[in-house]
């Protein structure tokens, strides 16, 4: 346990070392208040309108009226931002040898994965830690519910897990970041087109694509539903792409 | 310490290592000297757990590196042929975070920074990011890392590569010094390191173990007589005849001229020494003597000598190129 704390803590300290972190956190900062101010503006006209019709500001909900589409938009930033966040973790490190130190370490290839993986989550939950600010401006003007809120948050952390846990693996294929970080980004994105390709194709195909897709099962959070099956689907998703990183590193060994 | 049996290792169709055996003692320095490519950096890459073999038995500190990896490698420090450091970190972030993961207790794992910091002395560089040292830093803090746990062995390939030639005097006392508390195997291409470190020396090319002896007897063993190399000046044309006329001497050949200096190479029988009667006899005939040193055969040349066995073709006898390249 103190290998993966020792991993994950240095994982973190080196996105924060380089300009990662900041150009990571920046962006996301910077984009996600866009959103919200583009999301607030609309919320606000339309319960103007709804105050006009007579119905009261009541009648708007601000989780679903509000919230729901915010979080919605904000996973694209997710999509974006996430390869540059996995893109170095083993491809920087097989470039420039210190492999070697963590391979031959009394650490097993579990532990180091398993750090790594702590180490992007935890740089992961600092932007998710960035946007509460906003949540919290909602809370002090209005009353929404904290409990969709809240699946809506855990369905984002799971998100960003299983593009974590992918990212590794495709990080783990390769000597060259900016490789990691473009085929990472040209997976993420078909995984989330990839119900378009099904609505097109009939019925079968898109209940299938529905399963695959990995953005689908976030609208469910986003409406405070929490499904079992969705979270066995992001869960196993992470385990996998865990698992095809443990193999990937040991291939590697072989190879030589 | 260390038990290496029939190590092989294949990559594909290419075999970088084939059937190494060799053991080293505990306390002892063992020489691993070899060309560029003969299969070095694997066979330690095999020995610290960086890759399983294909074939073969490899014990370290008593534990097999196969099935017991994570016992082995807590016994081991190794030294890649690049340091493996994180330009993003100060030595002592560094050195912090290889202590954490090489399971030093926490309790002890301040004075231990401390510790290898001064014995390799980087304390002066201690909050420096690693990634702005200097090269001769840089492997000092390589060896720092490795010694960071206290292993029983040391797995150190080329510790000495581009260092200047004062880093390379320390870094080889400071092997030496480490020796005895733990044993060391090194790699080298630099033959005279072999020669002033290490108890033993494995010569590896292609993929075989070409010798296991010690430097001296390496050296001892592919020597045929004993050869003296004299330089005298104002000789006369009769010098060579002169020379061999001193009772021992089996054949003179002039070996270089400048300045009105001459050089000679002159073989004697085996086990006599005929320094001084050489001496005399140059200097009853009215010549300065300027130079009278053995010439032994040096490492560097038994080392062609046993990688050229493997090449029949390639006769043993032009395996004596410069004389006294050892220092």
């Amino acid at each position: 346990m103190s290998n993966i704390i020792a991993i994950a803590r240095k994982e973190l300290k080196a996105y924060f070392a380089s300009p990662i972190a900041y150009i990571v956190i920046g962006f996301w900062a910077l984009l996600y208040g866009w959103f919200f101010v583009f999301i607030l503006n609309i919320f606000v006209r339309q319960s103007m309108q709804m105050g006009q019709f007579g119905m009261g500001p009541q009648s708007v909900n601000v989780n679903q009226q509000m919230i729901r589409p915010l979080l919605q938009n904000v996973t694209i930033l997710v999509l974006f931002l996430m390869p540059m966040v996995t893109m170095r973790t083993y491809a920087e490190e097989k470039r420039s040898g210190t492999i070697e130190l963590l391979l031959t370490s009394p650490v097993t290839d579990f532990q180091i994965i398993i750090g790594k993986f702590l180490g992007a989550m935890a740089l992961y939950g600092v932007m998710l830690a960035v946007t509460l600010i906003h949540i919290a401006i909602l809370f002090k003007y209005g009353q929404p519910e904290w409990k969709p809120i809240a699946t809506m948050y855990l369905g984002l952390v799971l998100l960003g897990g299983t593009f974590i846990s992918l990212g590794l693996f495709i990080s783990s294929l390769t000597k060259n970041q900016i490789v990691a970080g473009m085929v990472t980004f040209a997976v993420f994105l078909l995984l989330w087109i990839v119900t378009w390709v099904g609505s097109a194709w009939g019925s079968t195909a898109e209940r299938v694509t529905q399963h695959l897709s990995i953005i689908e099962p976030l609208d469910d959070f986003a409406k405070g539903v929490l499904d079992l099956s969705h979270l066995v689907y992001y869960v196993s998703f992470i385990t996998f792409g865990l698992f095809l990183t443990a193999k990937s590193v040991d291939s590697e060994r072989w190879r030589g | 310490m260390i038990e290496v049996q029939h190590l092989t290792k294949r990559y594909g169709r290419i075999t970088a290592v084939d059937d190494v055996s060799f053991r080293v003692e505990r306390g002892e320095i063992l020489g691993f000297l070899g060309p560029n490519g003969a299969g070095k950096t694997t066979t330690m890459r095999i020995l610290t757990g960086y890759m399983p073999a294909t074939d073969g038995k490899a014990i370290v500190a008593g534990f097999d590196v196969f099935d017991q990896p994570v016992e082995a490698k807590r016994r081991t420090g190794y030294l890649p042929e690049s340091p493996p450091l994180y330009p993003d970190m100060s030595v002592v972030e560094y050195l912090d975070f290889v202590a954490r993961i090489k399971a030093v207790p926490s309790n002890e794992r301040r004075q231990r920074v401390k510790d290898v910091m001064a014995r390799t002395r980087i304390d002066d560089m201690a909050n420096r990011l690693t990634g702005k040292l200097s090269k001769g830093y840089k492997q000092r803090v390589g060896l720092a890392q490795a010694l960071i746990h206290n292993p029983d062995v040391l797995i150190l390939d080329e510790p000495t590569a581009g260092l200047d030639p004062k880093q390379i005097i320390e870094t080889r006392q400071l092997i030496k010094q480490l020796a005895g508390d733990h044993t060391i195997i090194l790699s080298t291409h630099i033959l005279p390191e072999v020669s002033q470190t290490c108890q033993r020396v494995v010569i590896i090319n292609q993929g075989h173990v070409v010798a296991v002896d010690t430097p001296d007897n390496l050296t001892a063993r592919l020597r045929g007589t004993d050869t003296l190399y004299v330089q005298v000046d104002s000789a006369g044309s009769d010098a060579t005849a002169a020379l061999t006329r001193v009772p021992g001497v089996t054949r003179v050949a002039e070996s270089d001229r400048r300045d009105g200096a001459v050089g000679y190479e002159v073989d004697s029988e085996r086990g006599r020494d005929v320094r001084r009667d050489l001496a005399r006899a140059v200097v009853s005939s009215g010549w300065g003597l300027l130079e009278l040193r053995p010439l032994r055969l040096s490492l560097e040349e038994a080392f062609l000598a046993v990688t050229k066995e493997d090449m029949p073709a390639a006769a043993a006898d032009s395996a004596a190129p410069e004389g006294g390249t050892v220092q």
